[in-house]
């Protein structure tokens, strides 16, 4: 292994560049390495002492020129030589199912020829025969490579509950024979989507909440984008995959107006367009720029085309609300969701006018009877008609349904706006 | 691996004899599908759990206490196994995917662990 023999063992850079091999390499890694164990419990175990050893080494002998094919070196010695000392185990172990493992040894030196498994290992975290939460949990630490103590913050789950929970499924792994390779082209579909709903979930984990640690939900939305990235490099031709990338992009573009300097949320209209992510929104942009399928556009795809819309009319005024309101159409034909079709309606009131859009809203009562943002929606479009009293009483009862507190807030202030409070 | 499909099935729900019959040719042409494979290594239907006995051991000592009934009062109650052998869940969930069911009925299924089977004695 080539080092830096003359230089200075730096704590701090070691640490940073430990950091940094463990934010870009992690899932990469364990990807390869339980190609070669057969198994991800041992390949994660080796990998993570692999880090460990890697403090006193690199203090030692300074930071290698590829911390990458080090720790892969190191976490495979590690994993070879508990191998050889629990043999006789060994034959017991439950392998990890690889039906094209490929044998023969892979030089560590060769990390730019090696091939990127992580696409594989993401198949494997979200299984369908996993539970969701499962899958969520698996996918952060074993993809993202967050640590067991990050995720339970981030899903305000104790500590303990939430490694019961990632060892349960990766012992389900295991025994139940969930196979270490990429769907063959009848089941990608599927799968896929599968994979999406879970970078999805991760995602709205760390937007939706206003509650918890700001820093670790900002983190969450990031680690979903970066998986995406991942998904996006590997599976370029996926359409959905570009349209959910793209979804997260522009509303993650948004999180520093949505929120105001007294910690209330901001709604779209009112938000500081300055202060978003333009960049970002460009990057969006030039992903759906890429060619799509004759065959119609799926949720994701559907979702960040109405993200665009919002994102890049310069003042709210000049939101292209007919065209937002024909996605949304499409985006209902697609999903039969009836929240989709009270965001249609909101889409519809201000393309057409308000009359229009409650008249969907009313048709929305029975089925949506218990969501608050049924209730405020009505209670807006009420007060434009100027029946103030209708929406004085759909506000209470949303008010009644809202848990979240910067949800209750909007409400309270729109209940005192109408004289109400 | 080997995987085990368990049938569990409401049996308090009345079928016509025209439906029994559907049913068992149903498993008929299922078995044979499997064996076509070569992936089937055992499968039984069995008798309605009124017929079953229970044996506990519900102490320390080595005592069995016999008593009627499943072991379990449930409404879904297990009606029939297979044994399968394939690579991997995928491709056993492939074959429990096409698997006659009864409305309301569910199969399970379970990898054999490998680390308990006895060896066959010769």
């Amino acid at each position: 292994m080539v080092t830096k023999q003359g230089q200075l063992a730096d704590p701090g850079a070691i640490g940073a560049a430990l950091d940094s091999a463990h934010r870009t390499d992690w899932g990469r890694l364990l990807a390869l390495l339980t190609r070669q164990l057969g198994t991800l419990d041992l390949a994660e175990e080796a990998l993570q002492e692999a880090f460990m050893v890697a403090v006193t080494a690199w203090q030692r002998k300074g930071v290698p020129d590829n911390p990458a094919a080090w720790l892969l070196t190191a976490a495979r010695r590690r994993a070879f030589d508990r191998l050889r000392r629990d043999r006789v185990l060994r034959s017991k172990l439950p392998l990890l199912v690889e039906p094209d493992r490929q044998p023969g040894p892979e030089e560590a030196e060769e990390m730019s020829t090696i091939p990127d498994l992580r696409l594989r290992l993401l198949f494997t975290c979200c299984h369908p025969a996993l539970a969701l939460d499962s899958r969520v949990a698996l996918t952060l630490r074993c993809v993202a490579g967050l640590s067991t103590a990050e995720i339970s913050r981030a899903f305000l789950v104790g500590e303990a509950t939430m490694a019961a929970r990632i060892t349960r499924a990766k012992k389900k792994i295991a025994a139940a024979g969930i196979p270490y390779r990429e769907p063959s082209d009848a089941e990608l579909p599927d799968r896929l989507a599968g994979v999406l709903a879970v970078l999805y979930l991760v995602f709205n984990e760390g937007y939706a909440a206003s509650a918890g640690d700001v820093a670790i939900r900002h983190d969450l939305c990031e680690e979903a984008i970066r998986l995406s990235r991942v998904l996006v490099a590997l599976a370029p031709d996926e359409p959905e995959a570009l349209g959910l990338l793209a979804l997260m992009l522009l509303q993650h573009a948004r999180r520093d107006a949505r929120i105001d300097a007294a910690g209330r949320l901001v709604l779209l209209p009112d938000q500081d367009r300055s202060r978003w992510d333009h960049a970002a929104v460009g990057e969006a942009v030039a992903l759906l720029g890429r060619p799509a399928p004759q065959a119609g556009l799926g949720p994701y795809r559907l979702q960040a085309a109405i993200a665009v819309r919002h994102c890049t009319a310069e003042r709210p005024e000049d939101t292209d609300w007919a065209a937002i309101a024909t996605l949304y159409a499409g985006l209902e034909a697609a999903t039969g969701s009836p929240i989709v079709r009270l965001n249609r309606a909101v889409a519809v009131a201000e393309a057409t006018g308000p009359a229009a859009g409650l008249s969907m809203v009313e048709g929305l009562t029975g089925e949506l009877a218990g969501y608050h943002l049924l209730h405020s929606t009505r209670a807006e479009l009420l007060r434009r008609l100027g029946r103030a009293a209708e929406a004085v009483a759909a506000y209470r009862r949303a008010l009644e349904l809202a848990t979240s507190p910067a949800d209750r807030e909007l409400i309270v202030r729109r209940l005192a706006e109408l004289g109400a409070g | 691996m080997q995987y085990m499909f368990l049938i569990y099935g409401d049996e308090t729900a009345q079928s016509t004899p025209e439906q029994e019959q559907q049913m068992g040719a149903a498993h008929g042409a299922y078995w044979q599908m499997l064996h076509d494979h070569g992936v089937v290594r055992g499968g039984e239907r069995l008798h309605a759990s009124g017929t079953a006995t229970v044996l506990r051991r519900p102490a320390e000592a080595d005592e069995r206490l016999v008593t009627d009934g499943p072991f379990t009062e449930t409404k879904e109650q297990l009606g029939g196994y297979y044994v399968v052998e394939c690579a991997d869940l995928d491709k056993a969930l492939e074959y429990a995917r096409q698997l006659p069911l009864a409305t309301g009925g569910a199969v399970e299924v379970r990898p054999v662990n490998p680390s308990m089977s006895v060896d066959e004695p010769g």
